[in-house]
């Protein structure tokens, strides 16, 4: 038998998506249609676009547990829901908003965009990628098992012990909720190992470290934090189901264990979260305004290093959720500190996005007027989050719904606002039509007016004293009407939403036919069809500047670059795409990449059985589900002479 | 089209060693991984500290099946390191010799260890420092049986000759996991037989 090739002077050709080679490339990189298809792609832009649809059912189902919240506390002694109830509903919106909505969607933008802004063929793993899609959903799906059955987690996303322990909380409500984390956390923490490695190894030549869009930089900040951060939550849930079916002692105050371990391990996973969960949402908006604002984005080197350094910082502030339990002084003062210096990087970026804003020339579309008002919500939530880091100031508002304004002010104003403004940018690349702007600008208005009417009467009420966390309040004391009015304004905020998908629907039939670059912008996605080919490049981009598509209309002389979109290496020897050095991305290998298989999928429904196992303690099907994971894995990762892994 | 140039430099192609995309997965993982035994020495710390002496409240831990045990290990690391240059420089028999002794030496932890857990008067839900015992080193344990699977894994596809010189990325990639069950171990060592020795 002939041996596989070990090495290759690859060609560089001059091609388009309507040249003849890059029928070839089809060829090489389209999978079966119809079901099978459907199940085995590993296509990063079908995943890409399945987490960001999924993403946002859960967005919906976070919304409506939320509208049924806010209907009981509207008035004094509302009574639609029972406490149990309340706190299973209020539960799961935090649960559904911050684990299943807030990082899947941005992991939607980032599968969907990366290989696309970095002019690559693929993911470094694109089967990792299928794999960590299904974890998610079915670690989504676990969540919600007992929901149906009226035995949702019920102690707050937070799930301090002892409300969880068994003692307390007896039902399955707790262990759905600790087996789905652990589930969820493999879904993270593959997802993040694929983008960190993407990062450093499938970059278009040329295009070094300083020159990678800001959303890129987000992301490796985010995937790297949630490499450190996620193992702690994970190894918290599973302590707590120990302590809980196993008789373990960890939180256990009574043979020894501490209450307070929970706390620590948790918000030692949570706080560097909270920036997994906005980083990549700040680089939508950084790589978003220069586009609108027809300049380069003012400080992108201050940009990428603040945002490096926010999730550095990050994991030395975890304590300032714990105020109120105790600590000593020492270390109260020292996350104090800690939590103010965050302030720094923060204002870095903003006063980039504000200059960028200021000396460019703005150009008014939807997707604009949802990132320049991020930067007024980042200012609010952040001068609120400013004022907690004070001790004094939080033991003050801690448990009031001050925390809660703020909180929805970073996660909304930080997350949602850019979240809904990327995708009326970069909508038109996804699916070659464009999003209508009048219905656009009316959903912003509408969401933005409906926002803070909703949600800035919360500060008010936080200070006025009421506790959150509390299903329902006695009338007399004052806070009957701000609630109502945060109902109201939370309702429209939520017509703003459905404006939103409304335009998504009727846009995706009859929006206007978009062009590559409807907007003008400079980064690499742009210069490929809408929606891209599968095999996303006829040939691999070479880099030579920040923005290689605005080459040629700026006069700063570093940034004029010489970048070739249309000429580049050709690689149509199947799947391939070029692999680069670390940081000057100079062609380092030609990197075979696997088709579409059910690998992915058969491994993650084996890990789900192991967990629906453990869940039910069906030891059987923890074995078969462990057997199963081994043989998929195993599988999976059989040398294959297709991918050059062995050589006769 | 338009062909313009053959590239002037020649690449590379497929996984070959550190060229394989995997060699850098391995290192992520390992990273998550390593960062998750930080977080289980850190609770045992956490709860070492709020408990009222002693602490370990049976004493420390005898070290005659754990210093042997940990060289045990550690030899199983060494004779990876040798087995994976043996198939660098294309010599099979070598890998083989290096994958077999790996997994002999791996066995003899797991025997080791087992001993060790069959001798304690205490249970995972006796106490505190009991829990955390048998789920610290648990978890060793089962990244011990993971990197045995490996191993064999790895021993069946050298079977089917399928490394060479040129091609033995798995190999490299299933060594560095090895090695991190190895230096892992060090850490779990010293905490649970070093430091109460200090105090």
């Amino acid at each position: 038998m002939t041996r596989t090739e070990t090495h290759r002077a690859p060609v560089i050709a001059q091609a388009t998506d309507a040249s003849p080679s890059s029928d070839t490339l089809r060829k090489n990189w389209e999978g079966p249609g119809g079901w099978r298809g459907w199940l085995s792609t590993v296509d990063h832009k079908e995943i890409g676009k399945r987490y960001l649809l999924t993403a946002f059912v859960f967005l919906l189902i976070g919304g409506l547990e939320a509208a049924v919240m806010r209907a009981q506390l509207a008035t004094p002694d509302g009574h639609l829901l029972s406490a149990e109830q309340y706190a299973q509903l209020f539960t799961m919106h935090g649960v559904t908003m911050i684990f299943l909505y807030a990082l899947p969607v941005l992991s939607g933008f980032s599968n969907y965009l990366w290989p696309l802004l970095l002019g690559s063929r693929d993911m470094a793993f694109p089967r990792l990628n299928a794999f960590s899609y299904w974890v998610f959903l079915f670690a989504g799906i676990f969540l919600y098992a007992s929901f149906v059955m009226g035995k949702a987690p019920d102690d707050g996303w937070f799930n301090y012990v002892p409300y969880a322990s068994r003692e307390f909380n007896p039902g399955p409500n707790i262990d759905v909720y600790a087996l789905g984390m652990v589930l969820l956390g493999v879904s993270t923490t593959v997802g993040s190992i694929n983008f960190i490695v993407t990062l450093f190894r499938t970059r278009a030549p040329g295009m070094s470290i300083n020159r990678v869009p800001i959303l890129v930089w987000g992301t490796l900040t985010a995937s790297v934090g949630n490499l450190f951060a996620v193992p702690a939550v994970s190894l918290a849930f599973l302590m707590l189901w120990m302590d809980r079916q196993l008789g373990t002692h960890f939180f256990d105050v009574s043979a020894g264990g501490q209450p307070l371990l929970w706390q620590h391990l948790f918000w030692m996973f949570g706080h560097p979260w909270v920036y997994a969960i906005v980083l990549p949402a700040m680089g939508i908006v950084s790589d978003g305004l220069p586009t609108f604002c027809r300049r380069p984005l003012v400080g992108y080197t201050a940009v990428a290093l603040a945002t490096v350094t926010t999730m550095v910082l990050g994991f030395g502030v975890w304590a300032h959720h714990m105020f109120a339990t105790g600590l000593p002084v020492m270390s109260l003062s020292y996350f104090s500190a800690s939590s103010m210096v965050i302030v720094i990087p923060s204002a870095v970026a903003v006063f980039a996005w504000i200059a960028t804003i200021w000396t460019g020339r703005p150009v008014f579309t939807t997707a604009f007027l949802y990132f320049s008002s991020f930067v007024l919500l980042f200012v609010i939530g952040g001068v609120s989050g400013f004022m907690t880091a004070s001790v004094p100031v939080d033991l003050e508002l801690t448990h009031t719904y001050f925390v809660v304004a703020h909180l929805h002010y970073v996660l909304i104003g930080i997350n949602v606002f850019p979240v809904v403004g990327g995708i009326y940018y970069w909508f038109p690349k996804i699916t070659g039509r464009m999003m209508s702007e009048r219905l656009g600008k009316w959903s912003f208005w509408i969401m933005f007016i409906g926002f803070n009417v909703g949600f800035f009467p919360m500060h008010i009420l936080g200070l006025a004293g009421m506790p959150r966390r509390v299903y329902t309040y006695p009338s007399g004391l004052g806070w009957g009407s701000w609630n109502m009015v945060a109902t109201l304004g939370s309702y429209l905020f939520a017509i703003g939403i459905a404006m939103f998908l409304v335009n998504v629907w009727i846009s995706l039939k009859r929006g206007k036919a978009a062009g590559r670059n409807p907007w003008g912008a400079p980064s690499l996605e742009w210069s490929t069809s809408s929606p891209p080919p599968v095999y996303n490049f006829a040939v691999i981009p070479n880099v030579a500047s920040r923005y290689p598509l605005w080459e040629g209309y700026m006069d700063d002389d570093e940034d004029t670059g010489g970048s070739t979109i249309h000429e580049g290496l050709l690689l149509d020897h199947g799947r391939e795409t070029i692999g680069t050095t670390m940081l000057d991305a100079e062609p380092a290998v030609i990197l075979k990449m696997p088709g579409d298989t059910y690998t992915p999928l058969l491994l993650a429904l084996a890990l789900t059985l192991l967990f629906v196992g453990l869940l039910a303690q069906a030891w059987w099907a923890v074995g078969a589900g462990v057997l199963l994971t081994l043989l998929a894995t195993i599988t999976w990762l059989w040398p294959q002479r297709k991918l050059s892994q062995i050589e006769r | 089209m338009t062909e313009i140039a053959i590239s002037s430099t020649t690449l590379p192609v497929g996984s070959k060693g550190r060229d394989a995309s995997g060699w850098w997965g391995m290192l992520a993982l390992v990273a998550t991984e390593a960062t998750l035994f930080a977080y289980l020495l850190f609770s045992y710390f956490y709860l070492a500290s709020h408990s009222p002496p002693p602490w370990p409240p049976n004493g420390a831990p005898s070290l005659t099946l754990a210093i042997p045990g940990s060289l045990v290990l550690i030899a199983g690391s060494v004779t990876m390191w040798w087995g994976e240059r043996g198939i660098e420089r294309g010599r099979r028999w070598q890998l083989v010799a290096g994958l077999l002794l790996s997994l002999l030496l791996g066995i003899a932890f797991i025997v080791l260890e087992g001993i060790e857990w069959a001798g304690k008067p205490y249970t995972l839900s006796s106490s505190v420092y009991s829990s955390l015992y048998f789920t610290i080193t648990g978890f060793h344990l089962a990244h011990v049986l993971v990197g045995l699977l490996i191993l064999a894994v790895l021993l069946l596809w050298t079977g089917f000759d399928y490394f060479d010189e040129n091609r033995h990325s798995a190999v490299s990639i299933g060594v560095i996991y090895w090695h991190f069950v190895t230096v892992v171990w060090l850490a779990v060592f010293f905490t649970f037989y070093i430091a109460p020795r200090l105090g």
